[in-house]
């Protein structure tokens, strides 16, 4: 880990078209979803996406803080993204940079497109997502869990909001890029999709994609999305399946 | 909803039932929750350790870096706690630079590893004045059920009995070695209420608790650090009492911060 000098590019895709981990290039990392991970917030859950750790909760509706946000036809969504000082190799300062801002921006705006947020005037839905263990594709893995956290919350919404970027490695297009893929890829393009639409509700890209590429990244990334929706469904369903409501708190 | 609040209702049973030595989880007045801890939790951490109180899990990463030493202590590495209390970990914790709570917990766990010499910082200096490691140890609260200093404190150090020094990655030797560690103190928790002193307080115990006592016992039998926190007074003799209670409980959680995976 860092030892690699800046001339050592890995070889990230084998002759038969397997990658760094052994995955094919559609392949998704192993994904794990615990609904319900945390007991004090009204909802949560806890995503292990790869070697990517992250935990999400959910409070509210409630009181607006601060208090001037508060809008009076619907629910305020705020949203924080942060990540653990030694949630990656060279530590991170903690606190707020200009990369969890921006990153809260994008997934507190996804979750807004979907919450039916004039339900709940005058209150606030407060999403934290904290990144314990990094591995590339946090956010993606972050709106997962906090997809998640929100319906355990019993947030109703338009649907689930599964994600996942997809990346080019050595000239090809790769579902959901690992670290070193990320670190020595072509390009990141992480998305969001609302399955009943079809529709994407956060997009972003970084580096250089053909059109042809950039329009087999994005059907790659929604059939991505619509596996890991299953994923969150599942997990919500084992979570709901025994017992009342809140069973076990 | 920034505030903490107990129902007046709460704050009083609970007082009334320690009263007659009763808890409201039922437990007895020296009885800690469950306590569990588990080590290597992020592996892009140098040493890591997740540790659960009851509801209360906290944990804590600790990361190497090569730096300078400070001016006065030339011939000695750089040992740093911080805390983050964040929002995720409680309904009235909000976004913010750290509070005062998330500070005395952070600087109450400092000074027990500090104090008990858990790491001797003179082996962490490379070159005198010029380059020593520093030693970072992250406190990351996820859920506060109460006792978050025992939680954090057991976090770090287990962390820290488990953490490697990462030398090959920053050329300062040819292979990752364990970092030493001298001694293992251990931090146990109390607060009075009424007439009776509990063990590991929950959350509502804390809000009605009148007084919270903190004590750091190592190995060797030394108290190396003590806190008192909130509104509250304690008796010479309610110290002593709570010094022994501590060496008790403290050898048993020592057990879990040194056992595991090496």
């Amino acid at each position: 880990m860092g030892s690699v000098g800046a001339n050592d590019v890995p070889v990230l895709l084998s002759p038969e078209g397997l990658r760094i981990d052994g995955r094919r290039l559609d392949e998704l990392r192993p994904i794990k979803i615990q609904a319900g991970a945390l007991r004090q917030a009204d909802g949560s859950a806890f995503v292990e996406w790869g070697a990517n750790k992250v935990m999400a909760a959910v409070y509210g509706p409630r009181e607006v803080h601060p208090r001037h946000l508060q809008q009076n036809n619907k629910a305020v969504i705020q949203c924080r993204y942060n990540m653990a000082a030694f949630s990656v190799d060279e530590r991170k300062r903690p606190g707020v940079d200009r990369r969890s801002q921006e990153i809260s921006k994008v997934i507190g705006e996804a979750f807004e497109s979907v919450v039916f947020a004039e339900e709940f005037p005058r209150t606030s839905i407060d999403i934290y997502i904290e990144v314990l263990q990094a591995n590339a594709g946090t956010r993606c893995a972050g709106l997962v869990a906090a997809s998640v956290a929100l319906a355990d919350a019993g947030i109703p919404m338009v649907d689930l909001l599964p994600a996942v970027a997809v990346g080019k490695v050595a000239g090809a297009i790769a579902l959901d890029l690992k670290k070193e893929e990320d670190n020595f890829g072509e390009a990141d393009l992480p998305m969001a999709l609302v399955p009943q639409s079809g529709r994407l509700v956060l997009l972003q890209m970084e580096g250089h994609m053909t059109e042809a590429e950039l329009a087999q990244a994005l059907d790659l990334g929604v059939r991505g999305c619509r596996d890991i929706y299953e994923k969150m469904k599942a997990a919500l369903r084992e979570r709901y399946a025994l017992g009342p409501v809140g069973g076990g708190a | 909803m920034s505030e903490e609040v107990t129902a007046e209702i709460l704050t009083t049973h609970i007082l009334e039932l320690a009263q007659s030595g009763k808890r409201l989880d039922g437990r007895g007045p020296d009885e800690y929750r469950a306590v569990s801890v588990e080590p290597g939790f992020v592996v892009t951490a140098d040493g890591s350790a997740l540790a659960r109180i009851g509801d209360t899990t906290v944990l804590s990463g600790i990361k190497l870096e090569v730096g300078k030493p400070f001016p006065d202590t030339p011939n000695a590495g750089v040992l740093t706690t911080n805390a983050e209390l964040v929002p995720l970990s409680s309904p009235t914790f909000e976004p913010g630079p750290p509070t005062a709570r998330a500070v005395e917990v952070s600087r109450v766990v400092d000074r027990s590893i500090r104090a008990a010499e858990t790491i001797d910082l003179t082996k962490l200096c490379v070159t005198p004045s010029e380059k020593s490691w520093v030693c970072y140890v992250d406190i990351h609260v996820l859920e506060h059920g109460g006792n978050l200093i025992d939680a954090a404190q057991l976090a770090a150090v287990t962390a820290l009995k488990h953490a490697t020094v990462p030398a090959k990655r920053f050329g300062v030797g040819e292979a990752d070695y364990p970092l030493e560690v001298q001694h293992v103190p251990i931090e146990c928790t109390f607060v009075r209420l009424g007439d009776t002193i509990v063990v590991d307080p929950t959350f509502d115990e804390e809000l009605a608790a009148q007084g919270r006592l903190t004590v750091a016992t190592d190995e060797v039998g030394r108290v190396v650090a003590m806190q008192k926190g909130l509104v509250g007074a304690f008796s010479p003799d309610d110290v002593k009492e709570v010094v022994r209670r501590a060496f008790r409980h403290g050898d048993r959680l020592r057990a879990l911060a040194t056992g595991g995976p090496a």
